[in-house]
């Protein structure tokens, strides 16, 4: 009885409510989250990931930007099944610059972890378009405007500057350099293309909306997929090292 | 309207203060749509320079047409009740929440009939879902809270709430948000963090009108004229205050430019996963849990005019739910990239919460003791119990998904989305309609117009939840066993595009299921609305005692 009659404290006195409540419901986030920011073994150490590209992270804030999260993850676990279906599964290191991450949580469209060399740049153009001209029994919106709508290059090094600030390690050229190189990654022609590929080795230099001029969301959506999964080479990858 | 009067008639400090900040921040705003980046964000600023004049306006006309005296804490010994705020935000849920509803059957339809995308970028499915779960998790679900918490605790202080203006801040600013979230999601403005779309600058505004709501609440409970703080207040106050320390550690963004929509999150990769299922979890926790519960401790008594079962049990789930709710995040995110003692932890407190969640269910049950016989004559009470059994599934079903061997086969599949719809529909839906069947009547001084029209809308609405769980349990276990089924020879038996098609018909079942929902919903917009505007003066307060509108 002693015991019930001590719990007046908290309902005869709102503040003491509120500290009770709040020191009550932060233990839980405290355990979870705070380790995860310095326990080494949380993020594995890998070669070959990098900051998206210029194009790549336009491309990827169209993703978000679309909801395209909401039906297609990029998490494939380690089950039999996804990794036969996807491919290797996810690491932590290849979303660690991913502001915000999109590991989604439902799947009305398959994974798209690894989707990054599966289909051609012009079947992406086409499915993009119109999902059901490829294929039919498909749920998928179509976007047709992407197609139709240019980048606009003036703000490219502010967005990485606004990376940089959150913790994605773009280098001072390669915010000075931004706007060009969102331009010189549709154009292997292009005098930039070279510098551009020392700034972010292995990206793909391409024109992938099949279309001449300026890029459009459309060429920045697709290098996003095409990229997507790629930068960590499985062959070279030993998971036994990151036993830490 | 300035009739002689014995003081002489000032602006008050609140007046004249939030007159002249809404003034600056229309100017600002002004500046702002001006100046803008970007289209969305133009358009933002210009609703914000709108609503900020007319706000000062509203405030001036106010300051005109009121007696020079403020409304007294007290009339003849009984406390004055401030009830127009909450009218306002009890309108405000039924208008939203038909809104909500609404999108909820496009989007359903979307997937069964793809071409009902439009192909146009503001009709997708991915922008039209955020607006479809945040109309009604936070415009129908967040207006339900903040109206009945405002009733709840005046009622059980015995106190005239507190502050003058800013009751109407906290409901008027709180509306504004859904709008800037709402038009923004259609225009593409989003962070992608699931439940927490809206980007900096409505989070922002949402910071400083939750922070009011949390003063109101608080301020309310420190002036009250009742010893004890009553049950339904702690679970209101505990969702209040974790919402806020949600919403914090959720949203830290850095803007692009302070004149554009787009930021960036300050947590990447596997730590922003963690902080968003954290607060997406607790946000089903906190908001779409405690603050219904603290409905259920209060309007199921009511009601039912029977005291609650135990007071012992409610202080064990009270205390047992706030502290195992937050670990349970992680549960979302099992084998991901997160690292497997997080997972661990997560499931082993989800299962945990079982316990706690079945405790507030047997109270808010066990309180009908002796008062049974009224499900079958009042279908109000009958839609809140009906609630309550619908949570004590839902929060069985949940533990149980949250085992790492059950979620292999149920994450990712549309067996989440009817695990989410039978709390969504069956329990916040039906317990929040229950709320507003009683409250309307209450505030409005009025007997509700018809009570079988409820009886329509509970059947009707009971059938289409029927309807979409079973639609979706089954979708959804069919999804994941496709997936993960071999042939003999071992290799995988189903392409990816054939568990979609396979989904087709419980598609078209699921809209049918979501579309008796709206209806039912839409018979309680009439029913409600004939309440107030011909229902007749109820008996029991007497003739004639109709508040002032306000």
């Amino acid at each position: 009885m002693s015991l019930w009659n001590r719990h007046k404290i908290f309902e005869k006195n709102s503040i003491i409510l509120i500290v009770g409540i709040l020191v009550v419901i932060a233990i839980g986030g405290l355990v979870e989250i705070t380790p995860l920011f310095y326990l080494k073994s949380t993020i594995e150490a890998v070669d070959g990931v990098r900051p998206y590209t210029p194009l790549e992270l336009a491309g990827r804030n169209i993703y978000v930007r679309e909801g395209c999260y909401l039906c297609h993850s990029q998490m494939i676990r380690p089950l039999r099944d996804e990794v036969e279906r996807y491919g290797h599964y996810s690491l932590a290191a290849e979303s660690m610059y991913d502001h915000p991450f999109q590991w989604g949580s439902k799947r009305t469209g398959p994974d798209l972890a690894r989707v990054g060399g599966k289909y051609s740049d012009d079947w992406h153009v086409t499915h993009l378009i119109n999902p059901r001209s490829i294929v039919p029994q498909s749920v998928m919106p179509g976007y047709p405007a992407l197609a139709r709508t240019e980048l606009d290059p003036s703000d490219t090094a502010a967005h990485l500057r606004t990376n940089r600030a959150v913790g994605v390690p773009y280098t001072d050229e390669q915010i000075a350099n931004a706007a060009a190189d969102l331009k010189a990654q549709v154009d292997p022609d292009s005098p930039g293309s070279d510098a551009f590929q020392k700034r972010y080795p292995k990206a793909v230099v391409r024109n992938f909306d099949g279309k001449a001029g300026n890029p459009t969301e459309l060429d920045a959506l697709i290098a996003y997929l095409q990229m997507l999964g790629t930068l960590v080479d499985f062959k070279l990858y030993n998971e036994k090292a990151n036993l830490r | 309207m300035t009739g002689p009067s014995s003081v002489s008639k000032s602006m008050t400090m609140g007046e004249a203060g939030l007159a002249s900040v809404f003034a600056v921040f229309a100017f600002v705003s002004f500046l702002g749509a001006a100046m803008g980046h970007d289209t969305a964000f133009s358009f933002h600023a210009s609703l914000a320079c709108a609503a900020s004049l007319i706000s000062v306006i509203m405030i001036g006309n106010r300051y005109l047409n009121r007696p020079a005296e403020l409304p007294p804490a007290e009339i003849g010994g009984r406390p004055n009740y401030n009830l127009g705020p909450i009218k306002f935000a009890s309108a405000m849920a039924m208008f939203w929440g038909i809104a909500g509803f609404t999108v909820g059957l496009i989007i359903a339809m979307q997937l069964a009939w793809p071409a009902l995308n439009f192909d146009l970028p503001w009709t997708t499915f991915g922008r039209l879902r955020p607006l479809h779960t945040s109309a009604v998790i936070f415009a129908f679900g967040g207006n339900v809270l903040i109206a009945t918490s405002f009733y709840v605790v005046q009622k059980t202080c015995r106190t005239r709430l507190a502050g003058d203006l800013s009751p109407w801040f906290v409901v008027v600013g709180y509306n504004f948000f859904i709008l800037i979230a709402g038009t923004g999601y259609l225009l593409g403005v989003t962070q992608s963090k699931e439940y927490a779309e809206p980007e900096w600058y409505a989070d922002l505004w949402l910071t400083i009108v939750w922070v009011t709501y949390l003063l109101v609440f608080l301020m309310t409970l420190v002036k009250r004229k009742e010893p004890h703080i009553f049950v339904a207040n702690w679970f209101y106050l505990a969702f209040i205050i974790t919402i806020a320390v949600l919403h914090l550690g959720n949203n830290p963004a850095l803007p692009v430019s302070f004149l554009g929509s787009k930021s960036y999150i300050a947590w990447g990769g596997v730590q922003d996963a963690m902080f968003q299922w954290w607060y997406g979890h607790n946000a089903v926790g906190f908001f779409l849990t405690a603050g219904f519960l603290a409905i259920m401790y209060y309007f199921i008594p009511k009601r039912a005019e029977r005291p609650i079962y135990s007071y012992r049990l409610s202080i064990i789930h009270f205390w047992a739910l706030i502290f195992l709710y937050i670990w349970a995040g992680p549960h979302h995110l099992h084998y991901t990239a997160l690292p497997d003692w997080a997972q661990t932890l997560g499931m082993t407190f989800s299962i945990m919460l079982w316990m706690p969640s079945w405790g507030g269910m047997i109270n808010g049950l066990m309180t009908l003791s002796g008062a049974w016989d009224k499900l079958r004559t009042d279908p109000v009470l009958r839609m809140m119990v009906v609630s309550v059994a619908f949570y004590g599934m839902s929060t069985f079903e949940g533990p149980m998904m949250s085992i790492k061997v059950v979620n292999s086969l149920s994450h990712y599949t549309d067996w989440t989305i009817g695990h989410v719809h039978s709390g969504a529909l069956g329990w916040v839906g039906f317990v929040s309609f229950g709320a507003l069947y009683c409250l309307v009547p209450w505030l409005w001084n009025r007997q509700l117009y018809s009570l079988k029209l409820v009886n329509w809308h509970f059947w009707i609405a009971t059938i289409g939840i029927v309807l979409y769980i079973s639609a979706m349990w089954v979708s959804g276990i069919l999804q994941g066993l496709m997936w993960r089924a071999y042939t003999s020879l071992g290799f995988l038996e189903y392409s990816f595009i054939e568990s979609v098609e396979a989904m087709h018909p419980f598609y078209i079942i699921r809209a049918a299921g979501g579309a008796l929902f709206l209806v039912g919903a839409l018979i309680m917009a009439f029913n409600l609305w004939m309440t107030v505007n011909a229902g007749q003066a109820s008996e029991t307060e007497g003739a004639g005692a109709l508040q002032p509108a306000e």
